[in-house]
């Protein structure tokens, strides 16, 4: 599977757009998981208003110190502000959603 | 401190053994330690509490490497960002923000908040090896500090990928062969808090930070060094404006030469009373009286016949301010002045209340190694006694005076008694370290004052056993005929004090 930008749908107009990053170095197990699952978790619940960006920081490694990133994958919430983290391979679709502020805080 | 016999032990090479490649860290005193400082293409563990000075010792590792060893180094700070970390370390003299530009040094601030992060599944921190690796290839580093990198655990929760990450941390650092400095929060009965002692296990160096009696005391040990012998005792760590250093006791072996040469007390005729010639080089003398008997002004004869001779001598004062005591050396026509003006003699003046004792021997010893004199004064050593009990006055002066022995540095000690005192008696916390011990004394008889000097001991010489009367001109000393009986009248006319009367008998 290939990681990039045409894989997604753009974002439509009304609804308040996600501008999502994920963070991985190279193609691991762990960051294809994350890709996917990702893209199921905002077809189902964003559908039509976000963009996922795909930074591979072994390409980019001096990309890493502007988002504090550490841990990989990391997905981050560039819009709307203010900015969140999540790390891991977004497995856990209810952990994602709360960590988009889609969903209340258990 | 104690002197553990495993310390002698260890001392001598052994010559079947290849000690490891190692790091210098340019610190003073801890490459001696560590035979060499740490080693080459590893990773070393410094632990402490907070202020014992780890962050220091680990900056200070990358600047000399920088600055002294053409080895460029990078900084992974987790606590403080850049700018806080550059202007804590402007005060030493260390310019970040220039070693930066020189591409000697790759500051990079790692920023972890629990609570910012959601964690969610499987993960791992390639994210921070693609930044050090990053920040190593910038600048061709072969030093890396982590500091500190335990913070991670405050910022992460899952703990057992932090736990096997780290692992994989230092095997990689390892596979880049950069020496690198991890620091560590001191623990509750564990090196450091997150047991990173298990992780790091080629060197690890303990920092300490005591106050007693509100005087504070560093202290540095080397607890590991696999594959290398070290010395195990605790040195004193000073950290001051020109940064920081270790105190190692490495010469207690009792193994200085004894030079035969002699050099003149700047008095012919106490000379005469040393067999004619004088002190030994490299010999330690105690000068001890009561206040105003004279004990400066002897030094300051030595100090002037040894600058005659244009030998370096430093002075540390613990009393007087260096004016003063040019001052009074002047009323009595000793002017030291010009030996200061040129160069050969240095004042180094310090109250003995500032910091404990073992920070004193530290400065000391910087100040020794600094200005390399052949010939030292101490005036009055008595006043360190107020900073220590007399136990550890005497392990202090074992170690200072077996370093200038050991560097061959003649060594005046002035020493006050307090009056109405058995002098003999009260000075044998450092009466056993001297070689030769001279005794002044001030006492009433026949309505006058009268200063009187005697040799107590003087090593390896016949000495003279006579009592001999003095008083302080406007030329300095003079030591007057040996008294004839108690009935010697030469000192008919002299007043009580310093100043009065001195000079009828000029």
């Amino acid at each position: 599977m290939q990681l990039s930008k045409d894989d997604v749908s753009a974002p439509s107009a009304g609804a308040e757009a996600y501008w999502l990053r994920l963070y991985v170095a190279g193609q691991t197990p762990k960051s294809v998981l994350a890709f996917r699952n990702l893209t199921q978790i905002c077809e189902t619940h964003l559908r039509g208003r976000y963009e996922i960006e795909i930074i591979d920081l072994l390409e980019n490694p001096q990309l890493a110190r502007g988002d504090q990133i550490l841990a990989v994958p990391t997905l981050v919430r560039r819009l709307p502000a203010p900015i969140k983290k999540i790390i891991g391979d977004l497995s856990n679709t209810e952990r994602v959603l709360v960590g988009l502020d889609l969903r209340e805080r258990p | 401190m104690e002197r553990s016999k495993s310390d002698v032990v260890e001392l001598p090479d052994p010559p079947h053994r290849r000690e490891l490649a190692k790091t210098p860290t340019g610190i003073r005193g801890l490459d001696e330690i560590t035979r060499g400082g740490l080693p080459k293409g590893r990773p070393t563990l410094v632990c402490g509490g907070p202020g014992s000075g780890k962050t220091l010792l680990a900056l200070t590792f990358l600047v000399n490497g920088a600055l002294q060893f053409d080895e460029p180094g990078v900084l992974v700070t987790f606590e403080e960002n850049g700018e806080e970390m550059a202007s804590d370390v402007a005060s030493l003299g260390f310019d970040l923000p220039e070693l930066i530009k020189a591409k000697k040094l790759a500051v990079d601030y790692v920023r972890v908040e629990r609570g910012e992060i959601e964690e969610t599944g499987e993960y791992d921190l390639e994210g921070l090896f693609v930044r050090l690796d990053y920040a190593i290839r910038t600048v061709g580093a072969t030093r890396l500090v982590l500091d500190t990198i335990e913070s991670l655990f405050a910022g992460l929760k899952n703990d057992a990928i932090l736990r096997a990450e780290l692992r994989r941390l230092f095997r990689w650092l390892k596979d880049q062969g950069v020496t690198a400095v991890v620091t560590g929060e001191r623990g509750e009965g564990f090196l450091t808090r997150q047991g990173l002692e298990e992780y790091v296990s080629d060197a690890v160096i303990l920092l300490d930070h005591r106050v007693h009696d509100q005087v504070s005391t560093r202290r540095l040990r080397v607890v590991k060094y696999r594959g290398s012998y070290h010395g195990t005792n605790e040195y004193p760590f000073l950290i001051n404006a020109d940064g920081i250093g270790v105190l190692p006791v490495s010469s207690l072996a009792l193994q200085h030469e004894a030079p035969l040469e002699r050099v003149s007390s700047g008095i012919a005729r106490l000379d005469e009373m040393l067999s004619g010639k004088g002190y030994f080089r490299g010999s330690t003398i105690l000068i001890s009286g009561t206040a105003g008997t004279g004990k400066t002004s002897l030094a300051a004869h030595f100090l002037d016949a040894a600058c005659r001779r244009g030998e370096r001598c430093l002075c540390f004062l613990f009393e007087e301010s260096p004016q003063q005591l040019l001052r009074n050396m002047r009323s009595i026509g000793i002017d030291l002045e010009p030996w200061v003006a040129s160069g050969l003699l240095h004042f180094h003046a310090d109250r003995p209340s500032r910091y404990g004792l073992e920070t004193h021997l530290v400065t000391m010893h910087h100040v020794v190694a600094d200005f390399k004199p052949t010939v030292a004064v101490l005036d009055p050593v008595t006043n360190l006694m107020t900073v220590g009990t007399y136990a550890d006055v005497q392990a202090m002066l074992t170690r200072l005076i077996d370093h200038l022995k050991t560097e061959n540095i003649t060594a005046v000690l002035a020493s006050l008694v307090p009056g109405q005192t058995d002098i003999e008696r009260t000075e044998t916390t450092i009466s056993s370290l001297m070689d030769t011990w001279i005794v002044l004394t001030n006492s009433e008889a026949g309505g006058h004052y009268r200063r009187r000097l005697y040799v107590l001991k003087s090593r390896g010489m016949a000495h003279s056993n006579e009592l001999r009367q003095f008083v302080l001109t406007d030329h300095g000393l003079n030591m007057l005929d040996a008294a004839s009986g108690p009935h010697d009248t030469s000192d008919a006319g002299y007043g009580p004090w310093k100043g009065q009367n001195r000079h009828a008998t000029v």
